[in-house]
């Protein structure tokens, strides 16, 4: 910052000519800078991100059984995850959730952030507020909250069907559970995405709204042919956030899991599977190779969808 | 969801090490000063040395008083982290990590085998506790002892017993069952006249309850001794276990029980309102019990024993009951071996755990005591229920052992049986999965399968 705001102008003419070395120095000093202004950011991210990450990776390559002791295995631990049935099954659940979760999710907040953009009451700022709240709670407190909504006996459900004389869905049985993680997410999260994509909609020149309407395009045809394709980027990068949201799907099904154990098994996501894995059958070797192997698929998985959107965000 | 749990196994072993290394030194006679500050309780003599204790037992804070104050030489720095399975996490980390357990924890007598197998437990018979033996319940000690190796002190235990609606049965005009037969025409008569109970509930996570109902027809589960830890003998299949559940399932099936989730804040209401007949319940159960809300008003309660499969046959079951362990983390053994045995190993204490936290006593000072046999008990209507029900329960239990994973187990039963309920599949096969499942885990995790 000194550098930028302290040159005189002869200073500034002496540059180009005083040969090599004086760039060369301020350009040191400022990277000095920079490192300084990182350092605070860079240890706790050390500290609290690599070095655990590099624990973690070293633990995966050992085997420790109950029985048996510790024992270095290599890849062994990867190659029993990516066979493990229940790892897999893991993957398949959230692979689900990723296909209907993302979708409804995308729905909703790109209508939302549509309808607001064409309004200009206070209606509208108040309704963004609104979607946007749900996204400001705790997701833990949300995932009890709804808990308790879903409950047979607390919940307003069995009121409300009990008026129009229906019987009130379970919630929370085997068949209904999918479906209930669904709303809670979509819930959570629509509001946050919503904003993503409204600031991008704002950053639109109005000017080509206005050539559109002189060409005699209608509202609908200018939300689908201009406005979506114009935040496509943004698209692209919401829908990246979800899906890695999704793959290491956890606070939800495992708060939930409280009143739903049969339902909701402890294995029920990748995630869980290795929670409990370290945390209740202390198996932190095998736990570590899972998160690993989670983190590998998600990788791939971003990796891949970033290659077919490459046109889409702007990476090509 | 955000969270990024790929590094959290690893971050957690970290910042237990980081959060740990700043308290280290516990019960090496430092006390005070900062020490004192994460205790939940005052110390009282602060040149005493002092011993860090787990333990979530209600009304514990008295107790801990009580012994603070009768000490001079040693103090207790109390905290609570966590009922059960939350506290047995953390503790599970803290021996990964190598640091940060507790000198004294409470802990199940179900889940000791499951850290004695890590060496996370100190054998306290160096540390003088067979000269403590006598002075507990025989079912007792045996849970927290395997083989010549004692690894806990006995703190409470959870015989079993039938806590009933005496004002839903007269309703309905029920006799009190005596019998699982018994049980199940009154469950019929109760469906019938049609006030919408159900006798009880069958919970599909009730984990070491529906052990100890299994238990009761001569189901062992598991043989193990920690002298010769690589040894296991698994089965949880076998003719009891399979009669139980059958019986169960024929009244899931009838609609004759609810199936609940148990520890939930539904199940908690529908104890007490009047959605189930009978609670079958271990001895702390009463306790549990008194301290739920929006009970029923006109609730009359009253307990009886648990049915039997042969009245010729009485076999009497426990469920839960607890101990006090030392780690293999704590400086002074020596201290925190003395601590585990008198913390409640006097009558004066364990007499406050007993009035103050509903606790069922295994040490047998107050155990045998008339005023505990003769405590007539408010909520009962006055019934002195020791005397009916637990006490005689709590003589006919002759101890059980359990599997070095125990919560592996737990899982897996609460996963068959809500396969069974769900009607995937019956009791037998419901049983055999679990066998085949248990003993691929064993094998796993390095067991020799006896």
């Amino acid at each position: 910052m000194a550098t930028t705001t302290a040159p005189t102008s002869s200073h500034r003419a002496d540059v180009p000519q005083k040969a090599d070395h004086r760039p060369d120095r301020n350009y040191r000093r400022r990277q000095r800078w920079g490192w300084l202004f990182v350092a605070p950011f860079a240890l706790i991210f050390v500290t609290f991100l690599i070095l655990p990450l590099a624990f973690a990776f070293r633990m995966s390559l050992f085997t420790n059984t109950l029985a048996a002791g510790t024992d270095f295995v290599g890849a062994a631990n990867y190659v029993k995850a990516f066979t493990d049935p229940i790892f897999l099954q893991g993957l398949g659940t959230v692979a689900k959730f990723a296909l209907i979760m993302i979708p409804a999710q995308m729905i909703v907040a790109l209508l939302a952030a549509l309808v607001l953009d064409n309004l200009a009451t206070w209606a509208s700022k108040f309704s963004r507020l609104m979607i946007f709240v749900p996204y400001a709670v705790p997701v833990v407190i949300g995932a009890l909250m709804w808990g308790f909504l879903y409950s047979p006996r607390f919940g307003p459900a069995s009121n409300i069907f009990n008026l129009v004389g229906l019987a009130a869905p379970e919630f929370l049985s085997q068949d209904n559970i999918f479906g209930s993680l669904v709303n809670i997410v979509t819930w959570q999260w629509a509001g946050y995405y919503m904003i993503i994509i409204y600031a991008a909609l704002r950053g639109i020149d109005p000017g080509i709204y206005e050539a559109a309407v002189l060409d005699g395009a209608s509202d609908r045809q200018i939300a689908a042919r201009i406005k979506i394709p114009m935040i496509s980027s943004s698209l692209v990068m919401v829908i990246i956030f979800a899906l890695i949201g999704t793959l290491q799907f956890f606070t939800e099904p495992q708060v939930l899991r409280a009143v739903a154990q049969g339902a909701i098994p402890v294995s029920y996501t990748p995630n869980m599977y290795a929670f409990s894995l370290a945390f209740s059958y202390s198996q932190f070797n095998y736990a570590s190779a899972i998160s690993f192997a989670l983190g590998i698929v998600v990788f791939v998985f971003s990796f891949f969808f970033l290659f077919l959107t490459r046109k889409q965000s702007g990476l090509k | 969801m955000k969270a990024k749990f790929l590094a959290s196994a690893g971050i957690v072993a970290a910042t237990a090490v980081a959060l740990t290394g700043c308290s280290g030194g516990n019960g090496g006679g430092d006390g005070g000063g900062s020490e004192a500050a994460s205790c939940t309780n005052t110390i009282v003599n602060a040149e005493a040395p002092q011993v860090t204790v787990w333990a979530w037992y209600p009304a514990f804070d008295q107790v801990v008083d009580n012994f603070n104050n009768a000490n001079d030489d040693v103090q207790i720095c109390w905290t609570n982290a966590g009922q059960g399975n939350d506290e047995y996490t953390k503790f599970s980390t803290s021996i990964e990590s190598g640091s940060g357990a507790p000198d004294v924890i409470q802990l199940e007598s179900e889940v000791l085998s499951s850290f004695t197998i890590r060496d996370a437990l100190v054998d306290l018979t160096e540390y003088g506790a067979n000269d403590v033996e006598g002075d507990y319940a025989e079912g007792a000690w045996e849970d927290a002892s395997s083989g010549d190796a004692v690894y806990a002190i006995p703190v409470d235990g959870g015989p079993m017993g039938m806590l009933y609606r005496q004002d839903i049965f007269d309703a309905a005009g029920i006799e009190v069952p005596t019998t699982w037969e018994e049980f199940e025409a009154a469950a019929r008569t109760l469906k019938d006249s049609g006030d919408g109970a159900v006798i009880a509930d069958f919970p599909t996570n009730g984990r070491a309850f529906n052990q100890a109902l299994f238990a009761q027809a001569g189901s062992e589960p598991f043989v193990y001794d920690s002298a010769n830890p690589q040894e296991i003998g698994i089965t949880v299949n076998d003719d009891g276990a399979k009669k139980v559940l059958e019986y169960w399932n024929g009244l899931v099936e009838d609609g004759l029980v609810a199936t609940d989730d148990a520890f939930t804040a539904d199940y908690n209401t529908k104890l007490v309102d009047g959605s189930y007949a009978v609670y079958l319940a271990a001895a702390w159960g009463p306790g549990y019990l008194q301290g739920l809300s929006d009970s029923d008003p006109d609730a009359v309660w009253r307990a009886a024993p648990l049915p039997l499969w042969d009245e010729a046959n009485p076999v009497q079951v426990n469920w839960g009951g607890s101990t006090f362990a030392v780690t293999e983390q704590a400086e002074n053994k020596e201290l925190a071996a003395r601590v585990a045995m008198e913390i409640f190993g006097n009558e004066e204490r364990m007499n406050l755990g007993v009035d103050e936290g509903a606790l069922f006593p295994s040490y047998l000072p107050v155990l045998e005591s008339p005023e505990f046999e003769n405590k007539e008990y408010e909520f009962f209507g006055g019934q002195q229920i020791n005397k009916d029900v637990f006490l005689d329960a709590a003589a006919g239990y002759e101890g059980a052992t359990f599997s070095p994973f125990q919560n592996y187990a737990y899982d897996q039963l609460t996963e068959q049986i809500y396969a069974m309920v769900q009607g995937e599949k019956d009791a037998d096969q419901a049983l055999d999965d679990l066998q085949s499942s248990l003993e691929q885990y064993a094998t796993e995790q390095g067991f020799t399968i006896k």
